[in-house]
């Protein structure tokens, strides 16, 4: 069923925050074609009466105190990786063109 | 290869000043500079390690006792977040990156005494099952330069193999602990989801997404989970640690009952490892097992519904590396908008971008209960039958892989192919369950693996059978 178009992959890729070179998208409009008639295998397959499940040990809502709590990081270290940093805050490009 | 003694033994030798911290740190350091051809490792961590490796020395001195992994070198997986270098996931995106703070699974190990001396090479993100994918380069395998070491923790299982540490640390989120074990000849853990903190760990599928030690034998592997688990708050997904020790191992293998899995002995089976399998499954009939074939007819279904589950989530975890707080940022953006595109664009390799795209089509509006819904109501269904067969069962067996290791080349040009690697160790991962891949003779002179499952929570029985297994090959 799935058989994605330029189109289709150029979407996914807006989606995804990718700018794909134009090779990219010729690629894995092949490739993901390929991938996702292996994955639709799935779809004979009978779950009548079956939930899916999201969380395999069955755990639900873990809570903890709301307290702070000290922290091995200090915000200074987390900044040192930025690419750029102005008054101790992420720098990033303008926001509108 | 390299020789380690075991971990408790090198610990006791530390503690009690037969050994000293700083040499064992600089024989490790040696021995990955003398394999370097072998590409194991991507970074090292000298000033850091014996620094601490003195600390250690010191402590001894003063008869403090250090911990049970006292001075042992480790090698941890680069997707592991450590102090003293850079961690990258062997990607382009985290080129540079310096962590601010260390997995807890790191800090865990550094408590016992332990000391990570280097990181190794894998798949880049773990997405893949050869090492091929990494953004640097491929590891090659110890037993043949021209073949993979597996994947994704190839430079993991290839490092322990060589010798370039008594131990070293992967992630298993479809088979990457398990499988490059088994094409290694290493012992490789995949523990129940959720008892060793992933905090700190470089997330892909955060549902399935496991910790655990490779290594040379059941025993040390044991010492390692012992150290690394237990709660930590900083990951809330953790279960309770079995209340005994787990290097406290029921070796005794009479009277066990293990099913053979008859979906994972198929044709699909390479001849030579067929052989090695049957042969092993003979030895534990031998020693006393109740081994009969039990049908399984869900799991193969398993691979497909994690490439729908798998890349989902791993849409959803890199979706932070966008440029702007770390990691690679485009100098080529004029805009914020571009600065995301492009600085992903160049970031992420071809396989990144595959399943972020995957992850991203299986999410759509329209598109997600046919397939993301689907393959989780799938994953009840494997489930359900390893409960059922648990019933029955104390352990499952059967191969790691239905290959040894191939060539270097050999399955990159399909990303499918490569996918079907893993075949056999993902519905462990789908599932929760604890799962071991344990050296089982060679075919074509290459390691063979046998893979053991137990029910979730069984990680101390695991051990115990594995390590009974060991023993009579």
């Amino acid at each position: 069923m799935s058989k994605l178009t330029r189109k289709a992959v150029l979407k996914l890729a807006r989606l995804s925050r990718l700018k794909l070179s134009d090779e990219e998208v010729d690629r894995f409009a092949v490739e993901l074609t390929h991938i996702l008639k292996y994955v639709e295998t799935l779809n004979s397959v009978n779950v009548e009466g079956l939930e899916p499940t999201y969380q395999v040990t069955g755990l639900k809502n873990v809570t903890r105190e709301d307290e702070i709590k000290k922290y091995q990081a200090q915000p200074s270290d987390l900044l040192a990786d930025a690419p750029a940093i102005k008054d101790g805050q992420y720098k990033v490009k303008r926001v509108i063109g | 290869m390299g020789q380690w003694p075991a971990l408790s033994e090198i610990a006791f030798k530390v503690q009690s000043g037969q050994l000293k911290a700083v040499d064992l740190v600089d024989k490790s350091l040696q021995a990955i500079a003398d394999k370097q051809d072998y590409q194991a490792i991507i970074s090292i961590i000298p000033d850091r390690a014996r620094q601490r490796a003195s600390q250690v020395d010191e402590k001894v001195k003063k008869a403090v006792q250090v911990g049970p992994l006292a001075g042992i070198p480790f090698i941890a997986k680069d997707n592991f977040l450590t102090f003293g270098g850079e961690t990258t996931a062997a990607s382009n995106i985290l080129r540079g990156f310096k962590a601010p703070y260390q997995a807890t699974a790191i800090e865990k190990l550094e408590e016992a005494g332990a000391i990570c001396v280097a990181k190794a090479n894998l798949d880049a993100f773990a997405h893949g099952s050869s090492t091929e994918n990494s953004d640097w380069f491929v590891t090659k395998n110890p037993h043949d330069k021209t073949r993979v070491p597996g994947g994704s923790s190839g430079g993991s299982a290839a490092a322990v193999i060589l010798g370039l540490a008594p131990f070293a640390l992967g992630t298993d989120t479809g088979g990457s602990i398990r499988l490059p074990a088994s094409f290694c000849g290493a012992v490789g853990l995949k523990p129940t989801y959720g008892l060793v903190s992933r905090s700190g760990v470089v997330a892909m599928a955060s549902s399935t997404d496991v910790i655990g030690p490779l290594t040379k034998t059941v025993e040390d592997a044991a010492l390692v989970l012992e150290v690394m688990s237990g709660q930590d708050q900083l990951d809330s997904t953790m279960i309770e640690r079995d209340n005994n020790s787990y290097t406290d191992l029921d070796t005794k293998i009479k009277g066990k009952k293990i099913g053979v899995v008859k979906e994972y002995m198929s044709d699909g089976l390479e001849p030579g490892v067929r052989i090695q399998i049957e042969s092993a499954i003979e030895k534990l009939k031998n020693a006393g097992a109740q081994v009969t074939e039990v049908s399984m007819p869900s799991l193969p279904l398993a691979l497909a519904a994690y490439y729908i589950v798998s890349p989902a989530e791993v849409s959803s975890n890199l979706a932070r590396y966008d440029g702007q707080r770390y990691g690679h940022s485009s100098k080529k953006a004029v805009d914020l908008d571009q600065s995301y595109e492009l600085s992903r664009e160049e970031g992420f390799g071809l396989e990144a971008k595959r399943r972020i795209m995957i992850g991203t089509h299986v999410l759509s509006s329209g598109y997600y209960d046919a397939y993301y819904k689907k393959a989780q109501t799938v994953r009840t269904m494997i489930i359900n039958e390893f409960n059922q067969a648990f019933a029955s069962y104390d352990f499952l067996v059967g191969p790691t892989a239905p290959m040894v290791a191939f060539k270097i080349g050999e399955r990159t040009d399909d990303p499918l192919k490569m996918y079907l690697t893993d075949i056999i160790t993902v519905a462990a991962n789908m599932a929760g369950n604890p799962a071991i891949s344990v050296p089982a003779g060679k075919s074509q002179g290459l390691p063979v693996g046998l893979q053991l499952i137990a029910s979730q929570r069984a990680d101390r029985a695991l051990l115990g059978i594995a390590k009974g297994f060991e023993e009579l090959a």
